[in-house]
């Protein structure tokens, strides 16, 4: 059963020159509980402009404009600040990419893991504490006890961003949403943080959305994927048959351009559109190898595609063949 | 820590006091004319009218005028190290006693001006902050402007006529101690004390309002909005502590320019606190006192930043490592 199910997200930004710009456009997708799927694309694609959707933390020029974003039954499109408040932090958790600032300089990293505590569940200052030292103990942070009257500064990005996700997951959400949790970190330390989350997810049977664009990390981490190009949707599918056989030429383009031993390295032609511009028909067809007429004129919507029963969706006129086609 | 920072912040101190007793000794020494006259306040006329030759000796050997200079700085130095600021030729007493007698009524203007220039300040700049644009933040913007295009001297002579003179409500100067009677200690020191709160809070609202902005989009708050935190501990938690350890670092700023501004307000309301003291002294050429005061003035400013400092550290978790 879907624990999260985005139907038809659109999210509009109000430009200071009076402009919009669409930077999420009809995506729809769903993760089901216990389920990790990973939303990849190049940057500005929208991967963040979603997540913050999904927690309705977007800026003040941000608006959703269309669309619905069903969390355990219920629209988080339609809910109050005040009852966001009670389902973000406890039900819905989000990790950020940049450990360094992400955390609030002023206060020790305890504090600000058995706020969470204190906040949702209304314990008291001894239980948070207790329980806070629980939760770094369980991010592997070493020497968890002496952890929780540091500050921030005190610690390394990757210590930092167990800080983070001890925040996140404090209060046993059922989804979390990690956008790019490890791109700010040196190689090693990614390794050892994502298996940090993978462990916890796996453990507490969390539902995670895994934003990146590190495909590698992505094909280790997720069970389904689905892939963004300005602002939209353009495949979605199982992991491993996703990465084995891409529909998508956008897709099939991204897997190419992951620099592999022995094979060429063939980066997609062209850069990214402007969003405030964007081009008439399907978004890829001026880079696409494939384009043809109709891809200029008609937009395709993600369908399923042939053979049905696998659950691969993608937005293409032309799909390539799958796994067959890439041999 | 934070003991071991005080005290060598303290010892900091020591050498910008010493530059301000260098600064303060020589200004007597700029003083055209004969140093002793000057220094016994002489101020025109035949000298023997006014000054014996005994007074005259006694000063000559008190200031060691034909000693080296620095010789003569060291024996002040140390002179005044023991309190001993030497006597007003005016009031024939120690310049001290007079000192120590001013003092406290310039203490309570400055912390009363403070208090609430920070009561002011605080809120409104918050409020200014997070609702930009609406009238919370027109009133800061109008409580700034009227503090930056304003003088001192003519918000205190409206409040003066307003309240003093058309309404009658509050005295419009003197002074009474607070242990002698609170009531008109209140009454005495309110209107001084709100020109110079208006002042000191309309520099420090349009600090914190800034510094708020800058503070509300940072990393961190988007983290404690993500935990589900309220709006209020948002704000007065998370993005209040970090704004404040800005603002204190101004604040000691704010106060030196505060003691600057009370030399003013302090005559204007002929309230008898050592500002007001020194504008007096320096009419009546009495030059030990000028002397004494300014001293008394630059160990305010000093101290005020240094505890400025101890905030700032108290707040701010980095700097007691550093
Ligand atoms: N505050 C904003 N004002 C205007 N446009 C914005 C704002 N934030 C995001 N956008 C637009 O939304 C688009 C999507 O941004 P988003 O941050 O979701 O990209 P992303 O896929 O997360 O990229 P990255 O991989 O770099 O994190 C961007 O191209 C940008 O033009
Ligand atoms: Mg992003």
């Amino acid at each position: 059963m879907a624990i999260l199910d985005v139907q038809n997200l659109t999210v509009d930004f109000l430009l200071d020159d009076g402009g919009t710009l669409r930077a999420v456009d009809g995506t729809s997708f769903t993760i089901d509980s216990g389920e990790v799927l990973g939303l990849v694309g190049e940057s500005g694609s929208g991967k963040s402009v979603t997540a913050l959707s999904i927690m309705r933390l977007l800026d003040s020029q941000a608006d959703i404009t269309a669309g619905r974003i069903i969390f355990d039954g219920e629209d988080l499109a339609q809910k109050s600040e005040a009852e966001m408040r009670t389902i973000r932090g406890q039900r819905i958790s989000m990790i950020f990419q940049e450990p360094m600032t992400s955390l609030n300089p002023a206060y020790t990293v305890g504090d600000q893991v058995s706020e969470v505590f204190r906040q949702h569940l209304h314990m008291g200052f001894g239980e948070s504490k207790r329980r806070a030292i629980e939760m770094f103990e369980r991010v592997k942070i070493p020497r968890a006890k002496d952890t929780y009257g540091k500050f921030p500064h005190e610690f390394s990005g990757g210590m930092r961003q167990r800080v983070m996700i001890a925040i996140a997951l404090a209060c046993g959400p059922d989804l979390l949403i990690a956008d790019e949790p490890t791109t700010a970190l040196d190689v090693t330390i990614q390794a050892q943080v994502l298996s940090v989350i993978q462990d916890l997810q796996h453990d507490m049977g969390l539902a995670l959305l895994f934003i990146s664009h590190d495909l590698e990390v992505v094909a280790q981490m997720c069970d389904k994927v689905a892939v963004m190009y300005g602002a939209r949707l353009m495949e979605v599918g199982e992991s491993t048959s996703l990465f084995a056989g891409p529909r998508h030429p956008y897709t099939d383009g991204l897997l190419r351009s992951i620099p592999r031993r022995g094979q060429p390295l063939t980066p997609i032609a062209g850069t990214i559109f402007d969003l405030r511009s964007p081009p008439d028909g399907c978004r890829f067809h001026p880079r696409c190898p494939y384009a043809e007429d109709r891809c200029r004129r008609e937009t395709p919507e993600l369908r399923a595609l042939e053979p049905a029963g696998d659950g691969r969706l993608a937005a293409c006129h032309f799909p390539l063949a799958g796994a067959g086609a890439k041999a | 820590m934070l003991i071991r920072y005080s005290i060598r912040r303290l010892l900091e101190t020591i050498p910008t006091l010493f530059i301000i007793s260098v600064i303060v000794f020589s200004l007597v020494l700029l003083i055209p004319g004969d140093r002793v006259l000057v220094m016994l306040g002489y101020s025109g006329g035949d000298i023997a009218d006014v000054i014996s030759k005994e007074v005259y000796a006694a000063m000559e050997i008190r200031l060691g005028v034909n000693d080296p200079i620095p010789l003569q700085y060291v024996r002040w130095l140390g002179r005044a190290l023991q309190g001993d600021l030497g006597t007003s030729p005016l009031h024939a007493i120690p310049v001290m006693d007079i000192i120590l007698a001013r003092l406290p009524a310039t203490i309570y203007l400055a912390l009363a001006s403070i208090i609430l220039g920070t009561l002011i300040a605080i809120p409104l700049g918050v409020a200014a902050a997070v609702k930009q644009n609406t009238w919370v933040d027109h009133l800061a913007n109008g409580v700034v402007l009227f503090g930056l295009v304003t003088p001192g001297f003519w918000v205190a002579l409206m409040l003066v006529l307003l309240f003093g003179v058309y309404l009658g409500w509050l005295p419009t100067f003197g002074y009474t101690a607070p242990q002698d009677d609170f009531v008109e200690f209140l009454r005495h020191i309110t209107l001084p004390t709100i020109v110079l709160a208006l002042d000191f809070a309309s520099n420090v609202i349009r600090f914190i309002r800034t510094d708020f902005i800058e503070q509300m989009r940072e990393d961190y708050v988007r983290t404690a909005r993500a935990k589900g935190l309220s709006e209020r501990l948002v704000i007065w938690k998370h993005i209040f502590k970090n704004s404040m350890l800005a603002t204190v670092t101004v604040l000691g700023f704010d106060i030196s320019r505060l003691m600057g501004g009370s030399t003013v307000i302090e005559s204007l309301f002929a309230y008898p606190g050592i500002s007001f003291l020194l504008l007096q002294s320096i009419f009546n050429r009495d030059f030990a006192t000028v002397q004494g005061v300014v001293i008394f003035i630059a160990l305010m400013v000093v101290f005020m930043n240094y505890l400025a400092d101890i905030l700032y550290a108290l707040l701010n978790p980095r700097i007691r490592y550093e």
